[in-house]
């Protein structure tokens, strides 16, 4: 029976241990469903490019691998910094906990600013599946051939390109959709840290588990730079913020 | 357990915070009004929202199989034929994914299971509370637009014809998905629960099968679930941004939907009968008043069950232009499903041999749940061999099939274990006379709806069209006849239940004599489930020990409730 008074052990627990750990096992378990919920996708683009091979390279070769690859090193160190935020949290530095979830959580924001600006250089691009994809692409007097076009010089279906872009948006989105989650969560433990929450360290837990979260959102990022970002050939001059 | 009721009998007496003229206090007098349920973190209560919300539904998606089943007295057909589409869709969706999914995990599974393993709540209680509302919220939507409109796709929403009907596919789809995300986190919480709130003593082979169902089931709600997830956020956007991924015009693949949509459903189904399987255990033992045959093989075969059903569902698309060495392999591969389900079946009936068997309630729901079940396995081995699948595929035969399995299967397993668990829910006893008759009409009126359709399957009949050539008549007009009789079964237990929480006897703490903590507490039990420690010293079903508790309950010759003091003899 619970002999605590401070209030850090739910009721339905016997000691803290227990506590602790289902908290753990549950957010493994969510990241379990999660990797089934990317894994279905995954699979689905897998199968599609096994049959349209030239077409995902062709569009893969489109993307902006330089803001995807400072996005990479974005999340990469938010990862070191919700880290160190959970450090803080287990020797009950309230400051240094502050600190280093501010830091995850500015990092994060970049990051969706980089993805904003890339989403926005898609568009300026026409790499947009649908009726803007065969539309020229005009630049003040002169105009840039649409994607399509391009796909027609370069001998791949454009349809199938397009289909590339599909997988592309909805994955890029359903990441983003788990970073604003992330953001969310993160903030939220930020809220709780300014109350005091975290005075007692057995409630470092939390950020932990926030962190296994974390981690796993920056991990799927990194397989969708493989799967859509380096797939295909790239040059320099797509090399542009 | 001599132990435990040693304990039990000590403690209770003293333990009454509240209420204490109306003696201990139980869940349900622990609170009152509308906010002591909706904003409830116990998971016996968030057991009984489900409970009024998984009957609401069941309504619902009775309505529409009625409609259906009045459409086919006629051979041309008494609906138009698109609203005949939208009904069977809706009779589809509402019972799936609103009842058949949620019902024994939301309402059994939330109640018993951190009973049956000691503990006071499930590992996530507020997780449970969220559930409940995802499930609303997703019901909401479902049903808005199902009757707002409708959607015409049948309930597989197979693309292309659902990437362009004019219905409401895309808010159903919606719903699915948070529907699906309800019952991701119930899966998670059971398990979680499972492996982390046991009580003293309760190893993994001292839990009750029940639980151990529960938790296969859960295994494949929180692995199944989240492709079946994307899939329909794949549809969704397809719709909304009219540009195809399962779509042939744009190179898209129809086949890969169906992959991915069965790569959830066909473990979806087993999500729909292992909790009843795990209730029919729990049954079969009690009214046989013997331990379980083979505790341990119908243990493995609940998860052997999970696992293997994640292997098969390429059987759905044996004539959908699947690979032949494919459709090899599936097939053998759904034979084997067969084989954990029938070590169940015979160690149910090998658990009945010898036994002291009565026929109350409950037991006649699980002796109807395993003729009606066995029939339902042994004719889907008929559909996953390939030659004879390629005449029965999208036949009345499919739909007699699968109805075996999950009406005559998960819902009797349901009514079997709400009418075994009933008094321990509200405290009291339901008419007997009344609930035989019940279950006897179900059978009954199960049998006159469904082997019809096996017949009118075999002979061709094929299924989802409004009209049918008039020599499928009779058989037709049969199944309609059986479904009213099925029907107005159903309306039975919903108002002797109903009744019996009003003006029924009070059940007292174990009327069956059954083993189990969840029988060793208070009926109704307390907020926190035990008001001693409970500590397990034996294996769940020891009924043959001279210590196992005996039935205080019996009835009398007319049917109604009587409560004996001193019941030393069993039937």
């Amino acid at each position: 029976m619970s002999t605590d008074s401070s209030g850090v052990l739910a009721h339905h627990f016997n000691n803290m241990e227990q506590q602790q750990s289902t908290a753990r096992l549950g957010m493994w378990m969510f990241l379990v469903t999660e990797a089934l919920f990317f894994g279905g996708i995954f699979v689905a683009y897998t199968a599609y490019r096994i049959w349209y091979p030239e077409a995902f390279l062709a569009g893969s070769a489109k993307l902006n691998v330089l803001i995807g690859g400072i996005n990479s090193l974005l999340l990469l160190t938010s990862s070191l910094t919700i880290t160190l935020a959970i450090h803080a949290a287990h020797e009950g530095k309230q400051d240094a906990l502050k600190r280093w979830l501010l830091a995850t959580i500015l990092l994060a924001v970049a990051f969706l600013g980089f993805k904003a600006r890339e989403y926005y250089l898609d568009y300026e691009e026409h790499l947009i599946p649908g009726a803007l994809f065969s539309k020229p692409i005009s630049e003040g007097e002169h105009t840039k051939p649409s994607p399509a076009q391009d796909c027609e010089k370069d001998n791949v279906s454009a349809e199938h390109v397009q289909l590339f872009f599909m997988f592309y948006y909805c994955m890029t989105g359903l990441h983003v959709l788990h970073m604003l989650v992330g953001i969310g969560l993160i903030s939220w433990l930020y809220l709780l840290a300014q109350r005091g929450y975290f005075k007692p360290p057995e409630r470092y837990v939390y950020v932990e588990v926030t962190s296994l979260y974390w981690h796993f959102v920056d991990m799927m990022w990194f397989f969708l730079m493989a799967l859509l970002y380096c797939a295909g050939p790239h040059t320099m001059a797509q090399m542009h913020l | 357990m001599s132990t435990i009721s040693a304990l039990h009998t000590t403690n209770h007496v003293k333990h009454a915070p509240h209420g204490a003229s109306h003696g201990p206090a139980n869940y349900l007098t622990a609170g009152y009004g509308w906010k002591s349920w909706l904003f409830t973190v116990d998971h016996k209560r968030i057991g009984l929202l489900y409970l009024v919300s998984v009957t609401a539904f069941f309504m619902i998606g009775m309505a529409a199989a009625g409609l259906i089943r009045y459409n086919l007295i006629d051979p041309k057909g008494m609906l138009p034929a698109d609203l005949y589409n939208k009904v069977f869709t809706a009779h589809g969706i509402v019972m799936v994914f609103l009842f058949l999914v949620p019902v024994v995990p939301g309402v059994l599974g939330n109640f018993l299971i951190p009973i049956m393993i000691g503990a006071k709540d499930l590992a996530f209680p507020k997780l449970n509370l969220l559930s409940w509302y995802l499930y609303m919220a997703g019901a909401a939507c479902a049903c808005w637009a199902l009757l707002s409109g409708g959607v015409d796709t049948g309930w597989t929403l197979y693309p292309p014809y659902s990437s362009r009907s004019h219905t409401n596919v895309a808010p159903v789809a919606v719903g699915i998905f948070i529907a699906g995300f309800s019952s991701i986190l119930t899966g998670l919480n059971i398990i979680v629960t499972v492996h982390q709130m046991r009580c003293p003593g309760m190893t993994w082979f001292r839990m009750p099968l029940f639980v151990w169902a529960m938790y296969a089931t859960s295994l494949i709600m929180l692995l199944a679930t989240p492709v079946l997830a994307v899939t329909v956020t794949l549809l969704a956007v397809e719709r909304l941004a009219q540009i195809g991924i399962f779509d042939p015009k744009l190179g898209g693949d129809p086949l890969l939907f169906q992959h991915m949509f069965w790569f959830y459903s066909h473990p979806a189904v087993y999500i729909m009968i292992l909790p009843g399987m795990g209730v029919i255990s729990e049954v079969i033992t009690c009214f046989s008043r013997k331990n379980i045959f083979g505790y341990t093989a119908v243990a493995w075969s609940s998860v052997g069950i999970a696992v293997v059903g994640f292997l098969v569902w390429g059987h759905h698309m044996f004539v959908a232009g699947e690979g032949y060495y494919l459709a090899m392999v599936f097939s053998l591969l759904s034979m084997f499903v067969a084989v954990p389900s029938a070590i169940k079946v015979f160690n149910w009936t090998a658990t009945l041999y010898r036994g002291s068997i009565t026929f109350q309630a409950p037991m006649l729901y699980a002796l109807g749940f395993i003729a009606l079940f066995t029939v339902g396995g042994v004719t889907g081995l008929f559909l996953a061999t390939l030659g004879t699948d390629r005449h029965l595929h999208d036949t009345y035969f499919v739909i007699a099939h699968f109805h075996f399995t999950m009406v005559g299967g998960m819902v009797m397993a349901y009514f079997a274990g709400i009418h075994f668990w009933w008094p321990k829910i509200t405290g009291k006893m339901y008419s007997d006379f009344w609930s035989r008759i019940a279950a006897i009409l179900m059978c009954v009126g199960f049998f006159m709806t469904f082997i019809p359709q096996f017949i009118a399957g075999y002979m061709g009949l094929p299924r989802r069209y409004n009209t049918y050539p008039p020599e499928f008549q009779v058989l037709n007009v049969l199944s309609s006849a059986g479904s009213t009789v099925l029907g107005f079964a159903y309306l039975f237990p919903f108002t002797y239940l109903i009744h019996s929480i009003f003006y029924g006897k009070k059940a007292g703490d174990n009327p069956w004599g059954a083993t189990g903590l969840e029988w060793q507490t208070t009926s109704p039990p307390p907020t926190f489930n035990f008001n001693y420690e409970p500590v397990v010293t034996e294996m769940p079903y020891e009924y043959s020990l001279a210590t196992a508790p005996k039935p205080t309950f019996s009835y009398s010759s007319n049917g109604e409730a009587v409560k004996e003091e001193e019941h030393t003899h069993v039937h």
